[in-house]
């Protein structure tokens, strides 16, 4: 986090300070004016993320450390739930991810066509992202009880017998992803229909003198006009799956056993048992984990959009 | 002359005032206040019965010392809890006097370091020996006693027992043979509530016992890291135990989501025969469920021979003093214990609080209004049928065995694995806090 935070910023930086190249001693400010944000950033930021560099190499409490080297790395990769975190980690991120891109483009066609109550429309699909995410967690915990919840009792009037939401080992991740992407999707949408009102209204009058069908429309014009927003949507939802915590949290506590459990969720908890040298390393291993799909793929994503 | 006097204890209570929320060191300023009024603070978990005791024992205790008053603060439970105290320990920020769990969570406080040494008071004599063991470290006592025993082992509905004609089971397989017979008659065997994933550990923590008679001095290994539960049989029972109920079908349905107070009200209702759980919940079943105060017993998790049968017990937490309180506040602390650690302080704390358990002061009696779970517990303590749990007498316990608990108790993994799994957790917890053998 604090990494992408420093490279956004450091780029602006360098933006601004562009046009003005080689003129640094006409700054109108003394340099002392810099001082206070650097004192902030410097002990909420730089401070923090070194130290914690070290004491993933210790064995600490709140009383005293030990340094004892990479072996937190060691037991933090030997951990059985680390690698089941790993895959539902990935898992979770690229469903979310995959399921935010194909309903929020069609969800945006829909809500840019000419449809009744569309403003209105709009808003709906946008609403549950102004919702606090624990409160969406345990609304939906109700709604997806086993016996109780409003789910399964629909799905009963109608003769099914709907599973353990949450409680079955194998849906709760999936459960919880689903609930991630209602969500999440509203915004999705929202950065799509951006996307397709910029396209130019000429393609469309092009094609349809060319007597191009709805699908070819769709196909030839909104999807690859459209793709700036596809990587946005992907790059974002993608990000927040990786470092999805609170919903799954909310939801099921990592559960039934460890199930559910995601990266995020493997070092809060051993951070919750006091084992914080190793929460310490995990987090590390975290950031470096994002960073390393993150960035590539960004580089890649980007490169892509200057090529359009 | 007077004047001056009045200024001074305006200014003493203000710094008291003051110390109450800054470092211990400047309580210590108060010491020249010549024998006036020492206000102490005492901070507590904030479980309703706990504030309602503590406020309760502050109470009776200013009553009688009219020169001492205690204000209580409370802080949350759980592991959020154990930050707090830890963090407030480690900056000399801590109350006066703080209740806290004995056993391995007082172990991880580095009393010896941290809290004032009390071997030497009055109160210690009074105090029963498997409760002192909790909170000593290295052979010196730390605390006094807060509230009550209590056990874990397998609350039953009587009017259930009593409608089948059955038995309270000592060995594992008339336990059994119980629930064939409870499942024919239509009701749940066995009540599990995954829901809150803590109450999942009981056949394995409520076992300890019968592990403990078998091969005596586990306990110890088990911190040398000598015997393992995946390797002993024994020991794995309490898995083996969770996957047979499990896999007979005797749990409720709704096992995987149903909480606490769902299950505590089938018990109640009779909907479940049986639910393996800590008998302090007792207290919450009764005020939720009125009425069932005498319907519902308790008896230890059956083990593999009869005659060796018996309960495993949980110690009640412990009140003690950081080492950043000293001087008057010292004086006037170590009278509050004393005062807690005494048949009035039982009394007292009882009648803001309705008893769980045995007391761990000598002196103090049960009153015969208890439910019956709380006398059949007491029953087998007068038997000499009860011993402590495996955490107050090994500093290893792991953090997931409720997770791994869960697991093995839905079916997700079996017995062996799930033993095997916990003792890599404990591995963990053991190197953090640096044991020998590890």
């Amino acid at each position: 986090m604090t990494a992408i935070v420093e490279k956004s910023s450091a780029r602006s930086r360098t933006r601004a300070a562009g046009p003005a190249g080689g003129k640094r001693a006409k700054s109108p400010y003394p340099h002392w004016f810099y001082l206070p944000a650097a004192i902030v950033y410097g002990v909420l930021f730089v401070i923090p993320t070194v130290t914690s560099f070290y004491f993933s190499l210790t064995r600490w409490n709140m009383f005293s450390s030990k340094f004892i080297g990479f072996e937190n790395y060691v037991t933090f990769f030997k951990e059985p739930a680390l690698v089941s975190g790993l895959t539902h980690t990935i898992i979770y991120a690229v469903v979310t991810s995959g399921l935010k891109v194909v309903l929020g483009l069609g969800l945006a066609v829909l809500l840019t066509s000419q449809i009744i109550g569309r403003g209105y429309l709009r808003s709906v699909v946008f609403f549950p992202v102004l919702v606090s995410t624990i409160g969406v967690g345990l609304t939906f915990t109700i709604l997806m009880d086993p016996e109780d919840g409003l789910i399964n009792q629909s799905l009963a009037l109608i003769g099914i017998q709907g599973p353990g939401w949450l409680t079955d080992p194998s849906y709760a991740l999936l459960s919880v992803a689903l609930v991630d992407v209602w969500k999440g999707v509203g915004l999705a949408t929202l950065i799509y229909i951006a996307g397709i009102v910029s396209i130019p209204q000429e393609y469309f009058e092009a094609a349809r003198v060319d007597g191009a069908s709805a699908w070819q429309n769709f196909r030839s014009i909104v999807l690859p006009l459209a793709r700036p927003a596809t990587f946005t949507v992907i790059l974002l939802s993608l990000i927040g799956g990786l470092r999805s915590f609170d919903l799954i949290w909310a939801m099921t506590r990592g559960g039934p056993g460890f199930t559910s459990d995601v990266i995020a969720s493997v070092i809060y908890k051993q951070y919750q048992a006091g084992f914080y040298g190793l929460s310490t390393a995990g987090n590390v291993v975290l950031f470096l984990l994002v960073t390393a799909i993150i960035f590539p793929l960004s580089r890649f994503l980007n490169s892509k959009e200057v090529d359009l | 002359m007077k004047r001056s006097r009045i200024a001074l204890s305006v200014l003493a209570s203000a710094t008291l005032a003051l110390g109450a929320c800054s470092a211990g060191s400047l309580g210590s300023s108060d010491e020249d206040s010549g024998g006036g009024k020492v206000s102490l603070s005492f901070l507590v978990d904030n479980a309703p019965e706990t504030v309602k005791a503590a406020e309760g024992l502050a109470k009776d205790f200013t009553a009688k010392n009219p020169d001492i008053t205690v204000k209580v603060e409370s802080r949350p439970q759980g592991t959020e809890g154990d930050n707090i105290v830890k963090t407030r320990l480690s900056t000399s920020d801590m109350t006066d006097v703080f209740q806290y769990n004995s056993g391995s969570l007082f172990q991880a406080l580095a009393p010896q370091k941290n809290l004032v040494d009390l071997t030497g008071e009055a109160f210690v004599g009074r105090t029963d020996d498997n409760f002192k063991t909790t909170v000593t470290a290295e052979s010196k006592v730390y605390g006094a006693p807060f509230g009550n025993f209590f056990a874990g082992g397998i609350m039953y509905n009587k009017d259930v027992y009593t409608k089948l004609g059955l038995e309270v089971p000592k060995t594992w397989d008339a336990f059994m043979a119980n629930n064939a017979k409870i499942k024919a008659g239509g009701v749940d065997p066995v009540i599990q509530s995954y829901g809150e994933t803590w109450t999942s550990q009981l056949f394995v923590l409520g076992d300890y016992y019968n592990v403990e008679k078998a091969s005596p001095g586990w306990a110890e290994k088990y911190t040398k890291n000598q015997v393992k539960y995946a390797t002993d049989p024994v020991a794995r029972a309490g898995f083996d135990h969770l996957q047979q109920v499990h896999d007979a079908g005797y749990v409720n349905k709704d096992f995987a989501s149903t909480k606490l107070t769902d299950a505590l009200r089938k018990l109640a209702k009779g909907e479940g025969a049986q639910y393996p759980i800590l008998s302090s919940m007792i207290t919450q079943l009764v005020t939720d469920n009125p009425g069932s105060e005498n319907k519902i017993g308790l008896f230890a998790i059956p083990g593999t021979d009869a005659a060796k049968n018996g309960i495993t017990v949980w110690a009640p937490s412990g009140v003690y003093i950081p080492a950043s309180t000293t001087g008057d506040k010292l004086a006037a602390s170590k009278k509050f214990l004393d005062f807690i650690a005494s048949p009035e302080g039982c009394t007292s704390f009882g009648n803001a609080s309705q008893p769980s358990g045995a007391w761990a002061v000598k002196g103090c009696t049960l009153p015969d209004s208890v439910p019956q779970a709380v006398k059949d517990l007491q029953a087998y303590v007068d038997q000499q049928a009860s011993g402590l749990a495996l955490e107050f007498l090994s500093p290893v316990k792991g953090p997931a065995l409720e997770q791994i608990c869960v697991e093995v108790g839905s079916g997700i993994r079996k017995a062996e694995p799930g033993a095997k799994l916990y003792d890599e957790d404990v591995k963990k917890q053991a190197q953090q806090l640096g044991l020998e053998g590890w």
